[in-house]
């Protein structure tokens, strides 16, 4: 066996934290991990956020980020312990050795620099190649990594490029100085489904064309398995379990592997639906002050009592907007809703307080959903004293009863919004939008920010209460494995249209129109050599047509 | 909890000059406007800090100044803290021509120097102590309103704002409690500079003699009074300067404090 190009022995990593009213003090996120990974091989590190792997992956170049310090171990890059190399011997191992892709392309680019300007600046300026060559090398990797233009795409500036592009664009970058090791930092995670597949497919071909070794970060096991040749799962700064991609998603060990393995297997049995719709969207369209662009385009939906349905697509595809425009945020420029037997006044000031009362919404930020300097019990409690006038003990009883169906108790009451977990956070949002005893709730991404087990966690709440308090939901979403949990109906929205609508048991079944075809075969499945299936399977078609 | 000890002494001056402010009449040895010795008599017994132009005490003239001078610079603050603060939240919250108007109604009054207005102003109007307050208090107001607007336009686009606008809540109730209590700790931290800007502010008037009038005493006054003491090597004008200075930074150090003490509170923001 080749000697390791990279050897983790004991990794120990301290952060300071600032706990609110307290002296700051010292705390261990990484309790010693090991690891190792050899010339040409593909690493995954995966696990929830805080399970310290971005922080790990970083520690391969040395670097601790905000008040993030390294304090016990050793690192070995190309048989060196970089933690005991002195700053200049570091440097040059930054950005020429080993380099690194993060999460947000947009955030990392500089706005005011031509892409190729910042393509080529390690690669020459750690003076691994001459200003030409390595425009040369930077032109064949966009070429390589499926970009348009190659030639002239680095004269164009970040803002001039897609989300996905320039996520490609990083990962060039990142190749250019011809480094043994990439950190991949969630390379994917903010993309919409149907391009995170081009440039999962791009970054693994770029990675076996240059044979570079990676460490590839995520908490998307589906992703990982699709790149890796090891994966790592980490929580709470150790490893659970370490092994060949093959064993962790054929035949998990430990149980916290079963369980994100098998995450997303709740299964629900899709109702038929009754006779009265509570909402009907009727040919609304819609489009935003001063533009002349409609952002909703004739949409008719139905939502039967008591029931789901979800509304699906990527980001720009106008469900968001329909929110908007059935809570009266947005008044449409045509068509009309129909709500519990009764037509909604198009603006929220035209509203009763009863359609405001049985029409609630839970948002995909529980952080700002909540005021920060109201507890939960007054954010739970107000809806309760606004349309019921409860007030003191009737109050608190009601409070305590809906904390208990959240399924926290009620030592919640007097804590705020910042002590609460992110999962917390948003059993309090639905408890809120509960205590008003709504007809339906509008669900806005309400799990894509959360962790997928904890986003389980809620789904199952959801469809709990559902049976409980007989609450229909309007469920919008980008994540089709969310989507064929808990859904009865689906509504496929893209560029501003219901592209595809019905029960889900015939959206979800061929034959398919090209969009959901698209979109359902985008998204990752627990299954290795899916990504080739998928690239194979659109390549014989394309060249069918 | 431990104060830090730049707030200690901050704490420590604020105090001292408000309760004496407060105390006046108990703890001046002479009448504000009684003649009780000599033409700039130097330090004594008797006159701690000597007298001024025409034989006042001027430790007694300090200690009345600096009440007419904090009372006037509270009492403008909090006027331009309300009235720049409410209208700023209802001009976040309306949104629309209300903000419009408001805004470009702001940026007009302060395209003109504050100083030159107040003394237009001033020259017009009967110059009384409620007269002060309410011209300076509203032209500070403006830039309050510039604040407290930027402050608010932030939190209105959250989506708690949002919730409480779709549960059917009533401007005011979104104004004083979801806006107000997440504007307060920048407000408040500005709320001590403003009052420092209003000590000089109100210093600077009288100093030019369109501020407090004689005989009233003002920290202001006191220096237009005793300024041709300075040729002589006489430092009477240096004593109001220096409490001026001592009270401006003693207040920023305790503003200071409580904006970093805010922000670490439970529920804080960072």
């Amino acid at each position: 066996m080749t000697d390791p190009l990279l050897k983790v022995r004991g990794l120990k990593i301290g952060a300071t934290i600032y706990p609110p009213g307290e002296k700051p003090r010292d705390i261990e996120i990484v309790h010693g991990v090991d690891f190792d990974l050899a010339p040409g091989k593909v690493l995954g590190l995966i696990g929830e956020s805080g399970a310290g792997k971005s922080t790990i992956g970083l520690s391969s170049m040395a670097y601790g980020r905000g008040g993030v310090e390294i304090t016990g171990g050793e690192v070995w890059v190309n048989g060196r312990d970089i933690l005991k190399s002195r700053l200049r011997d570091v440097r040059a191992l930054r950005g020429g050795e080993v380099t690194y892709v993060s999460q947000s392309a947009a955030a990392s680019f500089n706005p005011a620099k031509k892409i190729m300007e910042q393509v080529i600046e390690a690669a020459v300026g750690h003076g691994k190649f001459s200003r030409r060559d390595a425009e040369e090398r930077a032109v064949g990797l966009f070429r390589k990594l499926g970009l348009p233009e190659p030639e002239t795409i680095g004269n164009r500036y970040p803002h001039q490029v897609s989300g996905g592009q320039l996520q490609r664009c990083m990962t060039a970058l990142a190749l250019c100085p011809e480094p043994d090791l990439v950190v991949f930092d969630e390379p994917t995670t903010a993309l919409d489904v149907t391009t995170q597949i081009d440039v999962l497919a791009a970054i693994k071909e770029a990675i076996r064309d240059t044979g570079v070794a990676a460490l590839y970060i995520t908490h998307d096991l589906a992703v990982v398995a699709q790149v890796s040749d090891d994966i790592m799962v980490l929580r709470m700064g150790e490893t659970v379990e370490y092994g060949p991609v093959d064993q962790i998603i054929n035949a998990p060990q430990q149980d916290y592997t079963r369980a994100l393995v098998s995450v997303r297997s709740i299964r629900h049995e899709e109702k038929s639906p009754g006779t009265d719709p509570v909402l009907r969207v009727g040919s609304v369209t819609a489009r935003y002050k001063g533009t002349a662009f409609d952002v909703l385009h004739d949409v008719n939906v139905e939502l039967h009592p008591g029931q789901t349905l979800a509304v699906v697509g990527e980001s720009g595809s106008g469900k968001s907007t329909l929110a908007r425009v059935i809570t009266g945020l947005l008044p449409p420029s045509e068509g009309q809703i129909d709500f519990a037997g009764r037509v909604l006044s198009p603006d929220l000031k035209g509203r009763s307080i009863e359609d405001l009362r049985e029409l609630q919404m839970i948002y995909q930020m529980a952080d700002v959903a909540m005021n920060p300097r109201q507890t939960v019990g007054t954010i739970i409690g107000r809806p309760l004293e606004f349309y019921f006038g409860l007030r003191g003990a009737e109050k608190q009883k009601r409070i305590k009863e809906l904390l208990d169906e959240i399924e926290m108790g009620d030592g919640f009451i007097d804590r705020y919004p910042a002590e609460l977990s992110g999962g917390q956070k948003q059993r309090v949002c639905i408890a809120r939008a509960l205590a008003a005893k709504p007809r339906m709730i509008i669900c806005d991404e309400v799990t894509s920010a959360l962790d997928p087990l904890v986003a389980d966690g809620i789904l199952k709440l959801l469809l709990e209460l559902q049976k409980i308090e007989d609450v229909a939901y309007l469920f919008i979403t980008h994540d089709l494995a969310t989507v064929r949990a808990i859904a009865d109906s689906i509504a496929v929205m893209h560029r501003g249209k219901v592209v595809r609508y019905g029960p889900k048991s015939k959206v979800l079944a061929p034959p398919f129109d090209d969009y959901t075809d698209l979109l359902l075969s985008s998204v990752p499945e627990m299954k290795l050599g899916w990504l080739e299936d998928v690239i194979a399977n659109r390549r014989m078609e394309s060249a069918g047509n | 909890m431990r104060i830090p000890l730049a707030a200690l002494i901050g704490l420590f001056f604020t105090a001292l000059y408000f309760l004496m402010a407060i105390f006046a009449p108990l703890i001046a040895p002479y009448g504000m406007a009684e003649i009780v010795g000599d033409v700039w008599e130097p330090s004594s017994s008797r006159f701690l800090l000597g007298t001024d132009s025409i034989g006042r005490d001027l430790l007694s003239r300090m200690i009345y100044g600096g009440r007419t001078t904090i009372w006037i610079a509270t009492m403008a603050t909090a006027l331009s803290f309300i009235t720049g603060s409410v209208l700023a939240f209802l001009a976040a919250v309306t949104g629309g021509w209300v903000d419009q108007a408001l805004s470009r109604f702001v940026d007009l009054i302060m395209s003109i120097p504050s100083l030159i207005f107040a003394l237009v102003v001033l020259s017009v109007m009967p110059v009384t102590v409620t007269v002060l307050i309410v011209v300076m208090g509203l032209l500070d107001a403006t830039r309050v309103y510039r604040l407290a607007r930027a402050v608010a336009v932030d939190i209105t686009v959250m989506d708690y704002v949002e919730a409480a606008r779709l549960r059917g809540e009533k401007t005011m109730w979104i104004i004083f409690r979801e806006i107000l209590p997440n504007a307060l700790s920048p407000l408040i931290a500005e709320m001590g500079l403003r009052f420092i800007f209003m000590v000089l502010f109100v210093s600077t008037l009288s100093f030019l003699g369109l501020g407090v009038q004689p005989p009233q005493a003002d920290w202001g006054g006191i220096v237009k009074e005793n300024k041709e003491g300075i040729v002589y090597g006489i430092p009477a004008a240096l004593v109001p300067a220096f409490a001026i200075a001592t009270l401006a930074i003693s207040v920023n150090l305790v503003a200071d404090w409580i904006l970093n003490r805010t922000t670490s509170l439970k529920g804080g923001r960072g």
